[in-house]
């Protein structure tokens, strides 16, 4: 019983003591100690750690590496598919919007019949102004039908195979188009120049012509139906002594970007060269 | 042999002139991939094709133009006539006899493109024309000579290697 009273005391202690310090540290009092302490075995313990990876991983890497490649390749070449894909995906996204404006271009003028058509290629001479389409006498495109898009005017079919037909501009120099200004009623002609850009000539001297007036065809001529939009008038240029006012038009349809166009297929051009008389005839 | 791949040669260019030069232009005015590619031919030492190929291009390019039939020919017949002349002359130095012949090949065809528009009865101011297609046109054929008469040149070793003496 003596010789249990001082182990007992001791352990009484312990546990007092054992409690303050957990009393203390629970407090927050031991934090600097325990920083004081703790830091070195943190650093020791980290640098023990990265040894260690850098081992592990020195070992294991050759197979890690291999997969890894053989991973990465695959998800480049899937990666390239997707690209693929998304891009197919635009252009079609893009063909349905500028098919889907045609239809919408189409429903609204019932009165005339349409081919729709792609446009291929461009004349490989600068200084013509003619793209070719992939619609030709198969598919009922006949010389002279006019060519549009959902903006206007592009021209006119001026040759036609089997498989595929030739369309002249109308910013081709050679092209000549009997025109009207739609607000002032005003007739004209628009004539292609080899800039690519369009020209209204022959407006006559008295007639008001404003910038921003809407230029349509007129049907006079009969190679264009009437009402189809052209442009709009850009700068009139007037001289007193000049016989006719001049303009510039700015084109609807940007003759750069074309892709898609309609072909009026129920208009036939009206051939008036023998109504023309000949030069000398009285 | 040699006209068999010239046709597939010029088909092939004549889309890729088509689609894509004649959308890329400078100003107005465009490359004109058959003719370098024609006046390259000629300039090749051991070439016997050269006035094959030069119709061959002439014939594919008249079908996507609508210029008259036979314009682009002759411009081309004449710019051969003129590499092969210029090969003789300047045999040392054939880069420079490219960049003459397209310097002069080019001009004359654009000069026979312009009559024959100005024959058809078409109104083409004369000025603008220079300006804004033939100096372009000029000046991108031009810079394409170089590339292209490396690749001709390739191609030309391929069809017709050296002979080697033993």
């Amino acid at each position: 019983m003596k010789s249990n009273s001082p182990r007992t005391l001791q352990i009484i202690i312990f546990l007092l003591i054992a409690l303050g310090i957990i009393a203390l540290a629970l407090g927050g009092y031991l934090t600097p100690l325990s920083r004081i302490v703790i830091n070195p075995i943190i650093t020791a313990q980290t640098w023990l750690a990265k040894r260690y990876q850098a081992i592990q991983s020195l070992i294991t890497q050759p197979a890690d590496v291999t997969s890894l490649r053989q991973r990465n390749t695959e998800l480049e070449a899937e990666n390239a598919r997707m690209q693929v894909q998304i891009i197919e995906l635009q252009q079609q996204v893009t063909e349905a919007q500028v098919l889907s404006t045609l239809v919408d271009y189409e429903r609204r003028h019932v009165e005339n019949q349409y081919i729709a058509a792609a446009v291929i290629a461009r004349d490989v001479s600068p200084f013509m102004h003619y793209v070719i389409i992939d619609r030709g006498s198969d598919d009922g495109i006949r010389r002279g039908m006019p060519v549009i898009t959902q903006q206007g005017l592009v021209g006119q079919i001026a040759a036609v195979t089997a498989g595929a037909a030739r369309v002249q501009l109308i910013n081709d120099p050679a092209s000549n188009i009997n025109v009207a200004l739609q607000q002032s009623g005003v007739e004209a002609v628009i004539i292609g120049q080899v800039t690519g850009e369009i020209g209204l000539e022959m407006i006559p001297q008295n007639a008001s012509v404003q910038a921003g007036d809407l230029v349509v065809t007129s049907g006079l001529g009969g190679d264009y139906p009437a009402n189809i939009v052209i442009g709009q008038v850009n700068t009139v240029r007037s001289q007193a002594y000049a016989l006719f006012q001049s303009a510039s038009v700015q084109p609807s349809v940007d003759f750069s970007q074309l892709g898609i166009v309609l072909i009026i297929t129920n208009f036939q051009p009206v051939d008036i060269s023998p109504l023309v008389p000949a030069a000398g005839t009285p | 042999m040699v006209i068999l791949i010239g046709a597939i040669l010029f088909g092939g260019l004549v889309i890729i002139q088509s689609t894509i030069i004649s959308a890329m232009p400078l100003l107005n005015g465009t490359a004109d991939l058959i003719l370098l590619t024609i006046v390259a031919w000629a300039l090749q030492d051991r070439v016997e094709s050269a006035w094959q190929w030069c119709l061959i291009g002439g014939v594919f390019a008249s079908l996507y133009t609508a210029l008259p039939f036979g314009v682009l020919i002759a411009g081309y017949v004449i710019a051969t006539g003129i590499a092969r002349l210029l090969k003789r002359r300047v045999w040392k130095v054939p880069f420079l006899a490219m960049l003459a012949a397209i310097f002069i090949g080019t001009l004359i065809v654009h000069m026979l493109s312009l009559i024959a528009r100005l024959i058809a009865g078409t109104n083409i101011p004369l000025i603008p024309s220079f300006n804004l297609i033939i100096l372009p046109s000029l000046l991108l054929n031009i810079l394409l000579a170089i590339p292209i008469f490396s690749l001709v040149r390739d191609l030309a070793g391929w069809l017709y290697p050296e002979e080697l003496e033993v």
